[in-house]
């Protein structure tokens, strides 16, 4: 509801703004001064963060964060909760290790970069707008129940398949290509590469949930039978919702079997679909920025769960513990995860009394 | 029953002759011709039984998952978790007082009072809000998980199973003939058989409280209109507890009988959770009757594709699962959504 509100109320302001064309500032002068200050400070990371950092922390996170964006997609503007997007991701990954170079020369067909690219993304892409198909004939729970159905019907493919997905084993030694004469799996290269993919991804949905069809999408999820009295194709916006939301999740598949060096059954196995509904419940459904909070809180913790652990005087292996702790509390407190607990600190704030004044505002 | 007929005369008469031919497969020696093609009938039969007992199984699991959908509208994705809480708690109740029977009692007990608890602390407090609920439920599989394996480590348990049904029994079921014309009879375990008859026996059970008595019609009525019931003046939450409880400690059994014929490890949880949900799409949301068909067929596709089609066995279920969401978005049993 509050999305909704806050799209009428840009909405109205562009409106206005529209209305008087001599006050419409160009468009980089309306991006609050928060994005730059972020931006700042994203591209100049390498100057003072260490590899461990910008590989395993940012890098990681950026490609949690872009998947989960795949399902914040979804959730929040088609009010359809996948858990399919994890097994989108695995199966771009695996497109990639099964048709470019890797360790498993058997299988693999060792194809260039610019034929199993745009196969992978392609292939991921059809099997999850395939998946939306299936799923837009549920609603609610339903979707949950489907989508992860089938992804547990993935993994238990490959880990059984050995002709195609190499089994238990999967595959070993994926190197992205050495394009402009650079290792992309150096630290810093790595670290621009997913930023670069992350700031696109997240730009995508910025633009596609103000965009018609975005908007749409929201009226959809708000109320789907007066969109269909108006004459909008539900079934149809939904699957598109599911395509568009499966690309971007191939995307972060390819960069996560690039960063990992590896793809196994596991890596789209149960457990993972879960990590990435907990990265995006817990960075919130609402805004696209949401899951990159998640997935950089869910990265450090489990980055230091151990240390932390073994702190308090616990064993260092009970990392999910407090995973699933953290999402419970986050649920049973703020539904909206970490984006609602700083709207609601703002809204405090605007509620204060002016301290000069004595005004309430 | 003969409505269907009378709308459908030509599917009854397709679906009488593959029940048919069926059942000349299961019991009629086969000649030579059919062991060509399909193998020996043993194997054949061996297949099929274990999919009726895994089925059985799988109905236990998820009958109780199916009623406490289709009266409350939650999805407790916890449910697996319960199952393999009940197989560890019976094992170690086995285990110490040497008494498979009376792991039964002792584990419904406690998972029904885990259930009441979840119903109280969980379910209560979002009355109506789906997603949250479920969401829920995620975190404290994801929580139970990890307790399980702090508590019984990653290695795998099997419950013993009690002398008085250990050992092969022989089924009127005729393998091959002999060349001096005996008939062989298929050997099977003796505990699937009597789980088998146990599940057949709950599952009738189950279906006539639903429909014969007072507390039936009160879960009935529920399942239809919660609303209304309540607004009759009928103690709803009180069902709503019961069924809850009643629903857990099925899972938890269950959990014990999975153990005794199967083994218990973690990554089951999540095993039994995704067959609950295949059963119940496949059968229909809150149905007893479509729990039993859905998870008769789930375990029977699954076994045969493991006998014939090992990699595949997999990508069965789920064909099966679209093929049914495809046509018959509400389940095989479901009511129009």
């Amino acid at each position: 509801m509050a999305v909704a509100a806050r799209t009428r109320s840009t909405l109205a302001a562009t409106g206005r703004a529209a209305a008087d064309p001599g006050i419409e500032a160009p468009w980089f002068a309306r991006i609050p001064t928060g994005v730059w200050l972020v931006g700042a400070v994203l591209l100049t990371m390498p100057a003072y963060a260490n590899n461990f950092v910008l590989f395993q922390v940012f890098g990681w996170s950026f490609i949690l964060g872009i998947i989960a964006l795949s399902l914040m997609f979804l959730a929040g503007y088609g009010g359809m909760v996948s858990l399919i997007q994890m097994t989108v991701a695995g199966l771009a990954g695996y497109m990639v290790a099964i048709l470019g170079p890797s360790g498993t020369e058997q299988i693999s067909l060792g194809l260039s970069w610019w034929i199993y690219l745009p196969v992978a993304l392609a292939v991921a892409t059809l099997f999850g707008t395939l998946v939306g198909t299936l799923a837009v004939r549920t609603e609610g729970i339903y979707t949950i129940m489907i989508t992860l159905a089938i992804a547990s019907a993935f993994f238990y493919f490959t880990r059984q398949n050995y002709t195609i997905f190499n089994g238990y084993n999967g595959f070993t030694l994926v190197r992205p290509p050495d394009l402009f004469g650079v290792d992309w799996r150096q630290p810093v290269p790595f670290y621009y590469l997913s930023l670069a993919c992350a700031a696109l991804c997240y730009a995508a949905v910025v633009y596609v949930a103000r965009a018609p069809f975005g908007l749409a999408l929201q009226g959809i999820r708000d109320n789907a039978r007066r969109m269909a009295a108006l004459g909008y194709n539900v079934t149809a916006h939904r699957i598109l919702a599911y395509g568009f939301a499966s690309v971007l999740a191939a995307v972060g598949g390819v960069l996560l079997v690039w960063q990992n060096g590896q793809i196994a059954p596991g890596t789209a196995g149960i457990p993972a679909v879960i990590d990435i509904l907990v990265i995006a419940v817990v960075g919130g459904l609402r805004r696209p920025i949401g899951p990159f909070i998640g997935a950089l809180i869910y990265v450090v913790l489990s980055s230091f769960a151990p240390d932390i652990l073994t702190a308090f005087g616990l064993e260092p292996d009970r990392f999910k513990l407090i995973v699933g702790l953290g999402f419970l509390a986050a649920v049973f407190f703020s539904p909206d995860g970490v984006l609602g607990l700083w709207d609601r600190w703002q809204a405090r704030r605007a509620r204060r009394p002016d301290p000069l004044t004595g005004k309430v505002p | 029953m003969t409505g269907f007929v009378q709308r459908r005369p030509i599917a009854t008469l397709a679906i009488a002759v593959v029940v048919a031919f069926f059942a000349w497969l299961v019991l009629a020696p086969w000649p030579p011709a059919v062991t060509e093609v399909m193998g020996p009938k043993r194997v054949f039969l061996s297949a099929i039984l274990s999919g009726v007992t895994l089925g059985a199984l799988y109905f236990l699991v998820a009958s109780g998952f199916t009623l406490i959908f289709g009266l409350m509208r939650n999805v407790n994705l916890a449910h697996g978790s319960l199952y393999l809480l009940g197989g560890y708690i019976g094992f170690e109740v086995a285990d110490r007082t040497g008494s498979w029977l009376l792991a039964f009692p002792i584990v419904f007990v406690i998972t029904a009072l885990i259930g009441i608890v979840l119903q109280y602390v969980v379910f209560r407090r979002m009355e109506g809000e789906e997603l949250r609920q479920t969401l829920v439920t995620i975190g404290l599989s994801i929580v139970l998980a990890d307790l399980m394996l702090a508590i019984w480590g990653g290695r795998s348990y099997q419950i013993l199973t009690p002398d008085f049904l250990s050992g092969p029994m022989e089924l009127p079921l005729v393998t091959a003939v002999r060349p001096n014309g005996d008939f062989v009879y298929l050997r099977y375990p003796r505990v699937r058989i009597w789980i088998l008859a146990a599940a057949i026996v709950l599952g009738i059970a189950m279906w006539l409280v639903i429909n014969r008595t007072r507390i039936g019609m009160l879960i009935r009525a529920g399942v239809d209109d919660r609303e209304m019931l309540a607004a009759s003046g009928l103690p709803v939450q009180a069902v709503f507890v019961a069924v809850f409880a009643f629903g857990a400690g099925l899972a938890g059994i269950a959990g014990i009988v999975g153990g005794t014929f199967q083994s218990l490890s973690p990554g089951e949880d999540t095993r039994f959770l995704l067959a609950s949900l295949v059963v119940v799409i496949v059968g229909g949301m809150g149905s007893i009757t479509g729990a039993a068909l859905g998870a008769l067929i789930v375990g029977l596709t699954e076994q045969i594709g493991l006998t014939y089609a090992p990699t595949y066995s997999v990508v069965f279920t789920f064909l099966l699962m679209a093929a049914v969401l495809a046509f018959r978005p509400q389940g095989l049993m479901g009511r129009r959504l």
